[in-house]
């Protein structure tokens, strides 16, 4: 099919800096988001996705800021996520420049808050991040987990998708707990099993270590598009370069 | 120097279509963003913006208070309706009962369910989210410089399906689908320029220098 598969290339920001770092241990400072964001667009990114690490809630307000700045300047479509609790919240960062908003742990604690930014912004607007790993030795069950994986909340991962595709999600930002920062690859029955359970897109997202493992999150987990951050933050691929390999292996994208 | 207007309606989040106008229109052009209906009227250009549901967005306009000048300029002046703007111009949508503007004939649809598999058997997800291919099917100013081919960012459930023959890009998702028409001084776009990179950056500037003849 002509629609491109995405490249999403994830960026942690705490106090108005993007910050790298291994299972968010010994975070450094990575740079001006603008900055990583144009270099990210003039390699070919299909989107960008800000993740907003702040602990204290005093600071969240700079995400904002970080927002408006590369809205600015940077045209290609930005998703926010982390700590957004209520509808207000969403409607805070689409004013800022956010073309969408992912909700994770509040999808769990206050479905109403999917719907009701749904209603309000359209489902265009609302990604909804499920944490997932497996409870079975034969990865064929996934549970939806929050605070890093550490808390279980009882869901079915494909269940949970397809009632946030209910409620007005217009996208899942799957993420494979079991394989995040393993650069392992995804979990790939977990993909195929939500991305086939649902009409609307899923990004596959937690484990990318090299670039057959984007290749196999759409060829066999069904992904509409693909996430990572530590492949390309470290330098050891471009995005241009992931994007070539999605191509030799017979996926469409934008080049 | 000539003044641009967005129409300012209410549907949020126009910070990129004012940005992306702001970078590309310099100093040939200003630039604002507007709730006014005189300051709608006295602009050389209009930009007719929308997201979210398309009968959120009619019953917005609806109290607005410049449905009116927004017709008017869709009569007179170098027009670009983008996205929910440009649907907004047909005459009616799948997506609720309201009645829009009928600038251009025909109704606006959702993606069919039963059609959206793609040629290896792929099923299609809904919305239409993405970079997809333009195609063009005839000349026009504002694509002047854009490649047949290129790739613009979408993210749509509905499309339109003009009565008339006013497609000037196609794109397929899996079938062939009008993704901008135009007429006279109008222009109307279902993707979105100003979330497209280099590609919808120029065609903005096509619209900064177009003097609305097709």
């Amino acid at each position: 099919m002509p629609l491109a598969k995405r490249i999403i290339p994830c960026l942690d920001v705490t106090a108005g800096r993007v910050v790298k770092g291994v299972n968010f241990v010994g975070l450094r400072d990575a740079g001006d988001p603008v900055e990583i964001a144009k270099r990210y667009n003039l390699q070919g990114a299909d989107e960008l996705t800000f993740l907003d690490i702040t602990a204290s809630s005093d600071n969240r307000d700079l995400i904002l800021h970080v927002i408006e700045a590369v809205a600015s300047q940077v045209f290609i479509p930005l998703t926010v996520g982390g700590g957004v609790r209520q509808v207000g919240d969403v409607r805070r960062l689409l004013n800022a420049g956010a073309d969408k908003v992912s909700i994770n742990t509040t999808a769990i604690t206050n479905p109403e808050v999917v719907q009701g930014a749904a209603d309000k912004f359209g489902s265009q607007a609302i990604v909804v991040a499920i944490d997932a790993k497996a409870v079975d030795e034969s990865n064929t069950r996934w549970e939806v987990f929050t605070h890093g994986g550490r808390r279980a909340t009882g869901l079915d991962a494909v269940e949970w998708a397809r009632k946030m595709q209910q409620l007005g999600a217009g996208e899942i930002l799957l993420t494979s707990m079991d394989r995040d920062g393993t650069k392992i690859g995804f979990n790939l029955p977990l993909t195929r099993a939500v991305s086939d359970a649902v009409d609307i897109p899923v990004i596959a997202s937690g484990g990318v270590g090299n670039l057959q493992h984007l290749v196999e999150g759409v060829t066999q987990g069904h992904a509409s598009a693909v996430l990572a951050a530590s492949i390309f933050h470290f330098g050891e691929y471009t995005v241009r370069q992931a994007k070539e390999a999605m191509q030799a292996a017979g996926i469409e994208v934008r080049l | 120097m000539q003044k641009i207007a967005i129409v300012d309606y209410g549907m949020g989040n126009l910070h990129s279509v004012v940005k992306s106008m702001q970078l590309v229109a310099s100093d040939r052009a200003s630039v604002v963003l507007t709730a006014d209906a005189a300051e709608i009227a006295a602009a050389d250009k209009v930009v007719f913006p929308g997201q979210g549901a398309m009968p959120d967005c009619m019953a917005h306009l609806e109290e607005s208070g410049v449905k009116a000048s927004v017709l008017k300029a869709a009569t007179e002046k170098p027009f670009l309706g983008i996205c929910v703007g440009a649907q907004l111009l047909f005459e009616r949508s799948e997506e609720g009962p309201t009645d829009s503007l009928g600038v251009f004939g025909g109704q606006v649809i959702r993606f069919p369910a039963e059609q959206m598999v793609g040629a290896d058997g792929e099923r299609l997800k809904v919305p239409h989210m993405g970079w997809n291919e333009m195609f063009i099917k005839r000349d026009h100013p504002l694509w002047a410089g854009i490649p047949d081919g290129e790739r613009f960012y979408f993210v749509h459930s509905y499309h339109f399906a003009p009565v008339d023959d006013i497609a000037v890009v196609e794109s397929a998702y899996p079938y062939r689908f009008a993704a901008a028409v135009a007429r006279d001084n109008i222009f109307a776009i279902q993707c979105h320029p100003e979330k497209s990179a280099d590609a919808g950056l120029k065609l903005l500037k096509n619209f900064v220098n177009w003097d609305g003849r097709p």
